[in-house]
């Protein structure tokens, strides 16, 4: 079982933390990690992205080409990063910035406004914390109360940041499963 | 200490500190900024001290001097860098020095680029400066593996006073993954009773590398080529992955690119196509004999590089012409995926290769 995603974005917007919490949290849970950065010459105000790979066995190769998960913050990452997406996979788009939907039909797309609901739970910059949520009630690929955990353990200098991480971590989450409660097959009606 | 997720170059400068390495001297470049980043933090923590230099001449210098001292010391650079390392470099070789070096590899030749390449194996494993030497090469696949060989290279360049040379790329380097340092058992290593450190009440010691003697010079260059000779029979690593299945096909690849082989390698088990690698982790001296055992099980052998096919070039002279060596390479900073192996590995498996 592995699960490996893209997480993309502007440089600022925190997609190098919502991989490093994910990896993090993959570690704890005794599974085999990496988190690799795009550590090539951007540009101000450009993409920045890494991936990351959670499994169950040792990792081969960390540069992934066709990611089972996506999570666009932005346009220039969408627009990037949407046709490498692996067949069945995931794409988590975040519409308060992105104003386009995917042009795939062969993966599962979650459109949800992250710097909106970034802001109602307190800060637009957790707009990185409502993707985060997102993704693990969309997946499981790591367990909500790890993330939390580490949520407390990033935020432990800024102690006031920690509660509006927390919270749009879970409103991500509740996102995700409302979703997923939307798109689960009506139960055959037997007579 | 539990494990933690640490960058490769995290990792590396926090292992040579666990192996007793107070000095560290260096010059930016990237992709290894994180190594002198982390110890310029880190030495002054432990009583250390870090010198960012003028140039990777100097850097590579004042290991010379902080080495001819008697100092666990450590630099480290990238490829344009490592090449500015070169004289100094064989000046410690030349005065039986031990240093630990570490190239984090970019694309070349000249400026080239920062994405992961493994340009430089020529380089490093054929001696790199003037004269005639060679360091003792570990090439790490890991970050975990990165840490581990950090802390042998230290022991191996003491207890053979010559230097050691970690060799990784920019996807080593740049990548995190958990990693643990275990309490290790101290190695008996000899005395360092040649260092110019302080000569009251003994004999001056002389550190030097100029023998105008020709029988003298000649001499030295058996004592350190007898070393060599040591580091064949008892230096070799290497690792591998499903060398126990019954392969027709033999893959050979180091550090970075092993990684992606070993991932081809399981997407071809699950179809049913059994492939082996073979990884040597000492790239010099090389698992020679270990190469011909899991060579001789093969048909055919394919060797993938990040680079022209500078390794290609040594297995083929390792075999001797028993088992034919095809090669598979990407170049400037492209990193070979699982499918384009795995397409080379059909194509030869089929009959019709490169």
């Amino acid at each position: 079982m592995q699960n490996d995603l893209i997480c993309a974005g502007f440089g600022g917007q925190g997609v190098l933390l919502i991989g490093k919490i994910l990896a993090y949290a993959g570690m704890h849970e005794g599974k085999e990690v990496v988190w690799f950065p795009s550590y090539g010459p951007e540009m101000r105000g450009g993409t920045a992205n890494c991936s990351v790979v959670i499994s169950d066995r040792a990792v081969g190769s960390p540069i992934i080409a066709q990611p089972r998960g996506l999570i666009a913050m932005n346009l220039p990452s969408l627009d990037k990063f949407e046709p490498t997406v692996k067949p069945g996979g995931l794409i988590i788009v975040n519409t308060s910035l992105i104003n386009r939907s995917v042009q795939r039909t062969d993966v599962e797309v979650l459109e949800i406004p992250c710097n909106a609901m970034a802001m109602e739970a307190g800060s637009a910059r957790a707009a990185n914390m409502v993707a985060l949520g997102a993704y693990v009630g969309m997946t499981a690929a790591v367990q909500l109360k790890e993330a939390e955990e580490l949520v407390r353990e990033t935020f432990a200098q800024k102690p006031k940041l920690v509660d509006v991480n927390l919270r749009a971590l879970h409103a991500g989450h509740d996102f995700a499963g409302a979703h997923r409660a939307d798109q689960a097959p009506t139960p055959e009606v037997r007579s | 200490m539990a494990k933690k997720l640490m960058k490769g170059c995290e990792a590396i400068g926090e292992a040579a500190i666990q192996a007793g390495c107070r000095l560290f001297f260096g010059y930016p470049i990237t992709p290894q900024n994180e190594i002198p980043e982390y110890m310029a933090a880190r030495l002054p923590q432990v009583g250390g001290t870090f010198v960012q230099a003028e140039s990777e001449l100097a850097a590579s210098n004042m290991i010379y001097g902080a080495s001819a001292a008697g100092c666990r010391c450590l630099t480290s650079s990238s490829s344009p860098g490592i090449s500015l390392m070169q004289e100094a470099i064989s000046y410690m070789v030349g005065s039986e020095l031990p240093a630990v070096i570490v190239n984090i590899m970019r694309a070349g030749p000249g400026l080239g680029g920062i994405l992961p390449s493994q340009a430089d194996y020529r380089q490093a494993v054929k001696g790199g400066g003037h004269g005639d030497y060679r360091v003792l090469v570990l090439c790490p696949s890991s970050v975990q593996e990165a840490a581990d060989l950090v802390i042998d290279a230290f022991d191996l360049a003491d207890r053979y006073r010559n230097p050691v040379l970690v060799l990784g790329d920019g996807l080593i380097g740049q990548m995190m993954e958990p990693v643990e340092f275990k309490p290790r058992p101290p190695v008996a290593l000899p005395p360092k009773d040649w260092a110019a450190n302080g000569c009251k009440g003994r004999k001056p010691n002389i550190i030097n590398s100029l023998y105008l003697v020709p029988e003298v010079c000649e001499q030295v260059n058996h004592r350190i080529a007898a070393r060599y000779q040591v580091w064949e029979e008892k230096e070799t690593r290497h690792s591998g992955h499903n060398l126990d299945s019954k392969y027709d096909l033999l893959l050979v690849a180091n550090g970075s690119v092993a990684r992606v082989c070993q991932t081809a390698i399981d997407d071809l088990k699950a179809s049913g196509v059994e492939v082996g690698l073979f990884r040597p982790i000492s790239l010099y001296p090389f698992p020679i004999k270990a190469l011909r055992e899991a060579a001789a099980r093969a048909k055919n052998v394919l060797v993938v590089e990040l680079n022209m096919g500078q390794m290609r070039d040594d297995v083929d002279s390792f075999l001797q012409g028993r088992v034919p060596v095809h090669f598979y390479g990407r170049q400037g900073g492209m990193m070979a995926a699982p499918e384009e192996v795995i397409e080379q590995a059909r194509a030869i498996l089929a009959g019709r290769s490169n």
